[in-house]
């Protein structure tokens, strides 16, 4: 092998690690907050990446409407668990987040699909509709189900993951789509050729990196957030309600997921089961990270990559079985390190 | 007297066992009560039911409101504070943050003001404010616990065993701090062990024996009973009858 060869693996195992460490860290931080480990952020991945390509193709996706119908579905269990007393103001709130806000985005997908919009209204509207999607789905599927189990959640979970993935067939049909690219052109250093594209890979992972990091460190919400995940008793006795932590980690997660779903689908041509794979690795890297370490998981996720991209050169067959055997000898380990887990009782 | 809490005939159950039995109790404004009895009488039980951690039978009210519908949470912002006995604070976050959490439902510029008066209530907090919450001291987490509630603006703090397994010094420290805290228009409800220095401090009490209230009244004539001196405070008076 060569050097150039070699340079371009690595530049590849990048710019596909900086996505999986997008992913992983979405992973820790629902796990951390609600305690769901999160099968569907491969949906969100796929959702986002498709809607993006729709859109641009001037096709009205069905994501929208799927926003829509969830939205009335979280509106029916607030109001279900308000029936004994019927808050004026909290009704309104409920009606405004869950069934006008999914509405108006309808309307406007309507209206924009039509006219094949720019990329960055694209863009937009991808992720506005995604973020719902996360939104409404904690309401639907898991807020009820806080108090169970991680198992009980994790089968919730894998539920959530096959219903959005058979409705993901429906939307966008058994065809792959490709978007078009966020930033065209490319320029060269060395050896090296960089796209637009994977700059903009760069630029945003990053970006979302610091931007967590800020928001965890110095934000009410973001501490609050880390509260919850610490102890959510003592969250609870401070007046943070779980509900929130958990809506706002489901909201940043299906944004990260709808993102890079965006980032990738001018790269690869993506199908509508293509998400559980790539989240699947994202899951590998937070699970090197132990579920909880997010610079770890970052690091792992960028090994993730790279292993990947050495793997697809050298036995583009087996590439995703090397991937995947990379969590044998990191779970040995931990289990050796940590060796008896047990599952906390509240 | 203005009623702050009042409980009224409450039961707490876990599963079939009933741990608390038909127990009523009323803590006024600017009063400290105190709950005394052996361990596993129900004393945190207790507590937990009442700030909503546990499922209640019967009526709790607090500033006039039935309790019943509402998430701890609510119960948080309406001005009832807790502060549990295994303390759960946010050990991997510093003294600082866990202060500000604590302020989650009060307005930010009120809660800049608040923290400096906890700072002054524990100056040791202010000392650690940049140190991680699980690295302090049994002594100074207590502390922390207590000012996190504080940060709250609770009118009335539910204080469990907050004395347990500290160096007499410091739980002079925080009795004391109890007693400022009366001055200064805050409730308490305390839960002790330490039942002599409980009360010393308190105005009423409670004494619970096997989940019910088998005592109550001013805590002078309650540390004055025989039975209770010779079960909670170490005197063995002659003739009296031990339980």
């Amino acid at each position: 092998m060569n050097t150039t060869i070699m340079l371009f693996l690595v530049q590849d195992g990048i710019t596909n690690g900086a996505i999986y460490a997008l992913l992983g860290l979405a992973l820790v931080l629902v796990f951390a907050v609600t305690r769901v480990i999160l099968i569907p952020q491969g949906e969100f991945v796929t959702y986002g990446a498709l809607t993006y390509a729709s859109l641009a193709a001037g096709q009205m996706p069905g994501t929208a409407k799927l926003a829509l119908a969830l939205g009335i579905g979280a509106f029916a269990f607030d109001l279900f668990v308000a029936r004994k007393s019927l808050h004026g103001r909290l009704i309104l709130r409920s009606v405004l987040t869950n069934v006008v806000l999914p509405g108006i985005v309808l309307a406007l997908t309507i209206y924009f699909a039509a006219q094949k919009p720019p990329v960055a209204i694209c863009i937009a509207l991808s992720l506005v509709i995604v973020a719902m999607i996360g939104l409404y789905l904690y309401r639907v599927a898991f807020q009820p189900l806080a108090h169970t189990s991680v198992l009980v959640l994790l089968i919730a979970s894998v539920g959530v993951h096959l219903a959005l993935q058979g409705l993901g067939l429906l939307f966008f049909g058994a065809e792959g789509q490709r978007g078009p690219a966020v930033l065209s052109g490319a320029f060269t250093a060395g050896a090296l050729r960089f796209t637009g594209q994977s700059i903009t890979v760069y630029a945003i992972t990053i970006a979302f990196i610091v931007g967590l990091w800020l928001f965890f460190g110095l934000t009410l919400y973001g501490k609050a957030l880390r509260a919850t995940a610490v102890n959510r008793l003592g969250a609870r006795l401070a007046g943070i309600r779980t509900t929130l932590s958990g809506q706002i980690a489901f909201l940043l997660a299906s944004v990260i997921g709808a993102l890079s779903g965006i980032m990738i689908v001018p790269i690869t041509t993506l199908y509508y089961d293509s998400g559980f794979l790539i989240g699947l690795k994202g899951f590998v890297a937070a699970i090197i990270g132990g579920l909880v370490s997010y610079p770890l998981t970052a690091i792992a996720a960028l090994f993730v990559g790279i292993v990947e991209a050495f793997s697809s050169f050298y036995a583009s067959n087996y590439k995703e079985v090397i991937v995947f055997m990379l969590l044998i000898p990191v779970l040995l380990l931990r289990s050796l390190a940590a060796p008896a887990v047990e599952e906390e009782k509240d | 007297m203005n009623t702050l809490l009042s409980v009224t005939d409450a039961h707490v159950a876990y599963g079939k066992v009933e741990a608390v039995r038909s127990v009523s109790l009323e803590v006024g404004a600017d009063q400290i009560v105190t709950i005394v009895g052996a361990n596993g009488a129900g004393k945190t039980t207790l507590l937990s039911a009442i700030m909503g951690i546990l499922p209640l039978k019967g009526r709790v009210a607090f500033a006039g409101q039935d309790l019943a519908r509402l998430d701890i949470e609510d119960r948080v912002a309406m001005g009832l504070g807790l502060v549990p006995e295994h303390r759960e604070l946010f050990v991997t976050m510093n003294v600082e943050d866990n202060l500000e959490l604590g302020a989650f439902r009060i307005e930010r510029s009120r809660a800049k003001a608040s923290m400096e008066k906890i700072y002054a209530l524990f100056p040791r907090l202010k000392e650690r404010r940049k140190q991680l919450a699980g690295t302090l001291s049994g002594g100074e987490q207590q502390m922390l616990a207590m000012g996190r509630a504080l940060m709250g603006k609770p009118k009335l703090l539910m204080l469990d065993e907050p004395s347990l397994g500290l160096a007499p010094i410091i739980v002079a420290d925080i009795f004391r701090i109890v007693t400022e805290l009366r001055a200064s228009g805050v409730s308490v409800l305390l839960v002790e062990q330490n039942a002599q220095a409980a009360l010393k401090i308190a105005d009423q009490a409670y004494v619970m024996e096997l989940g019910e209230f088998v005592l109550s009244g001013k805590a002078s004539e309650i540390a004055a009973n025989e039975r209770v001196a010779a079960s909670y405070l170490g005197f063995q008076h002659e003739g009296a009858s031990v339980i």
